[in-house]
């Protein structure tokens, strides 16, 4: 099977830009790059004017299976990760049970290798139950097939508890990945603080719930000289506590999600619990400062933080909906849109960070298109504009802020090891 | 003349011309109110429902009165005995509510926003009757009224509303009627306890009741709700009516003809003094019977501009 891709603009994620080329693909990997390389062959995708960029990763995403299989699950899951450009995907433990153990771990990775659309990793638990009092069997759960940890959803809030994780999980080269949530500033706040929640009558969520314990993590992560990945940032003040900390070399990344620099707290206006979001929707000021730190690198990737979930959460009083954007189908566009239609990346730097940066800091592969790789590839018009359309996502959770919202940028195709599994827009 | 809009939720959506309209009707509703024969025929044939979340004695009463002067069909639900107790999303309940052949669904619920999560599911009009700190309109028109009453005019007027404004939804939808209504509005109270940026909306935000007072025509007290104290949000009640409470000798402060309001009910010896409580600056017995007359008011040209034409009866 020769499938070539023709005619495209592509980005290789190892710096290299070649403008109306082919790409050879057998079976599973690429085998050419170069000109003229469609005779002879089995298909051709004709991407002219289009731009071939290796195939999109996230590193946080939550698939919801086991145990919310009415929210998602692996297959629909991936199914709207392959829709929305991604190849591979790493999904958060907060499933019911946990994935907290090797069994867990190896039953996704199973689980996704015969059901998925595309490559599935596993993020597992830092403690037993995501209770966040004693470590798990990281390193079974490493040689399962682990990628990385996180309690995601739930912070590790006793601050000896994430050093110990620290410390244990760099033995393995698993890398934590904080969610910071100082749980008694949140209090009971359910958006962000300030005039909006004020006018809302809403009870706000202060940015130093964010700020304290990101600073605590960073602290952490010098003293133990263990990497950690601080997810979703969402403040100008988490920003800059990181881009300190990494002035001081200390191993920190970090990751923001599209909808912190495409929404502000006024999306909650009317009480739209689809703009309902942990960490919450911040300030103009804070989507600024989002924007800056991922300019100049301080934000080392873009994650969706897929949280879909089931309409009836969302229908309910503001206090009582779910947490959560479905995020995988808008991810590229709202990328594309505010970030590089804008001027302030070029798309080689997005590409960095939606493919090439998450690959390296997950130590998973792809993020790089050359000779003798798999063929995990992602072809975007980034000319076409659309509006966002929920009813059409493949994901079960319809729970989107954007829908009706017009975008600049989409996702055509999706390769996944040489297998097209988002045909011009359609899945197959 | 009515209202161009389905449901009441807040004051921050409304025009002053509303606003107007709404008390200018409320006085001839007052009228309806002072007379020997309390029964009207304005909402024969309409029917309200009281739907309460939370404990209620003015509001819920003063609705259900108002219904009954003006002959609707009237019926009122607790939360707690309904199959809200069995699990029933208030989307459902609204729903149900609705198919029972409602106008108007009166809510009272103790989270911001109930009121407009209802309305958008729903044809049925709905009238907010106060939703977790959000808004509680009526309780303002009903503030608006008596300042009107009392000081002819609202425009221009110095307002101080005192007390836990943060946790207020009466202070929210006083701030925005009186300020839509002219008038320059300060608060005062503990830091814990007044919202973050509130001076955005043009309301003069003080630390202390002293400054606040000075010179002000109406004096607005909030009740403070002895939870705010078990939640650490303040050291003692003690300390509260020391520093926060109104007393007479703070009333001095403001002008001499001051008009003192209070929705209740009334913590004495907390946020006010009895003898202010039950001095002569105090219009608090009349804010009761002016609640009446303005959910009377609204019940009225809510359900008029529903299409529904016997008009002919006013």
């Amino acid at each position: 099977m020769l499938l070539c891709i023709s005619n495209g603009n592509i980005i290789n994620g190892k710096g290299g830009v070649f403008l109306g080329k082919d790409i050879l693909i057998e079976k599973d990997r690429i085998v050419e790059i170069g000109t003229n390389l469609s005779k002879n062959v089995h298909r051709v995708i004709d991407a002219t004017d289009m731009w071939v960029i290796p195939g999109l990763i996230d590193a946080h995403c939550h698939l919801r299976e086991p145990g919310f299989e009415y929210k998602e699950d692996i297959v629909s899951g991936t199914r709207s990760a392959a829709a929305g450009g991604f190849t591979s995907v790493a999904c958060m433990p907060n499933t019911e049970p946990a994935i907290d153990n090797a069994a867990m771990v190896q039953y996704i990775k199973l689980k996704s290798a015969s059901e998925g659309k595309v490559r599935v990793y596993p993020i597992a638990a830092i403690t037993q139950g995501r209770k966040g009092k004693h470590i798990a069997e990281m390193g079974e759960m490493k040689k399962a097939g682990a990628v990385a940890l996180s309690d995601d959803g739930d912070p590790v809030s006793d601050a000896n508890v994430m050093r110990l994780a620290l410390e244990y999980a760099k033995q393995f080269g698993l890398l934590i990945i904080s969610h910071c949530e100082d749980k008694s500033l949140v209090a009971d706040g359910v958006m962000n603080e300030g005039y909006v929640s004020t006018i809302l009558g809403l009870k706000g969520i202060t940015r130093a719930a964010e700020e304290v314990m990101v600073a605590r993590d960073v602290i952490l992560s010098e003293i133990t000289e263990a990497p950690i990945h601080i997810a979703h940032v969402s403040t100008a003040g988490a920003v800059d506590i990181i881009r300190h900390a990494k002035s001081r070399g200390i191993p920190v990344t970090c990751e923001t999600a599209p909808h912190y620099f495409s929404a502000t707290d006024e999306w909650v206006e009317n009480y739209d619990t689809n703009a309902k979001v942990n960490p919450p929707l911040r300030t103009q000021r804070d989507v600024e400062a989002i924007k800056e730190g991922l300019r100049d690198g301080t934000i080392d990737i873009i994650a969706t933080d897929h949280a879909p979930h089931h309409i009836d959460e969302k229908e309910v009083e503001f206090n009582l909906a779910a947490n959560g954007i479905s995020g995988f189908e808008t991810a590229f566009s709202l990328s594309y849109t505010h970030l590089v239609d804008t001027g302030l990346l070029s798309l080689e730097e997005l590409v960095a960070k939606l493919s090439t940066t998450p690959a390296q800091i997950l130590g998973i592969p792809g993020g790089v298109l050359d000779i003798g790789l798999p063929a995990d590839i992602t072809i975007v018009d980034t000319k076409r504009e659309y509006i966002v359309n929920r009813d059409k996502f493949y994901s079960k959770g319809k729970n989107t802020p954007f829908h009706g919202k017009k975008l600049k940028g989409k996702v055509i195709y999706t390769i996944v090891g040489g297998k097209v599994v988002y045909d011009k827009e359609v899945l197959t | 003349m009515a209202l161009k809009r389905k449901d009441i939720l807040g004051l921050r959506d409304m025009t002053q011309e509303e606003i107007v309209k709404i008390l200018d009707t409320a006085e001839t509703m007052k009228h309806i109110l002072k007379q020997n024969n309390k029964k009207t025929r304005h909402l024969q044939g309409k029917s309200i429902v009281n739907l309460f979340y939370e404990n209620s004695t003015r509001t819920r009463l003063s609705f259900e009165l108002a219904s009954k002067y003006m002959s609707a069909s009237s019926a009122n639900i607790s939360a707690s005995s309904s199959s809200v107790a069995k699990g029933e999303s208030l989307i459902d309940t609204c729903r149900t509510i609705e198919r029972m052949g409602a106008d108007v669904i009166v809510i009272r619920h103790p989270m911001s926003g109930a009121a407009h999560i209802a309305a958008r599911h729903v044809n049925t009009s709905i009238i907010n009757a106060g939703d977790g700190m959000n808004e509680h309109p009526t309780q303002a028109l009903l503030d608006l009224f008596t300042i009107r009453e009392t000081k002819d005019t609202i425009e221009g007027l110095k307002v101080a509303i005192i007390g836990d404004i943060y946790h207020s939804r009466v202070a929210r939808s006083n701030i925005w009627g009186l300020s839509k209504m002219g008038a320059k509005v300060a608060v005062a109270g503990p830091s814990t306890l007044l919202p973050i940026e509130l001076d955005k909306t043009g309301t003069k935000v003080y630390q202390s009741v002293e400054e606040a007072v000075d010179g002000a025509d109406v004096v607005m007290l909030l009740r403070l709700q002895k939870e705010r104290q078990q939640k650490g949000l303040l050291p003692s009640l003690r300390e509260y009516s020391q520093i926060y409470g109104l007393n007479m000798e703070r009333l001095k402060l403001a002008k001499k003809d001051v008009l003192l309001l209070h929705p209740g009910p009334i913590n004495r010896g907390v946020e006010i003094t009895s003898d202010v409580a039950d001095g002569i600056h105090s219009q608090i017995q009349e804010q009761v019977t002016n609640g009446v007359a303005v959910r009377m008011a609204l019940l009225y040209l809510i359900t008029r501009q529903r299409g529904q034409h016997d008009a002919s009866l006013y």
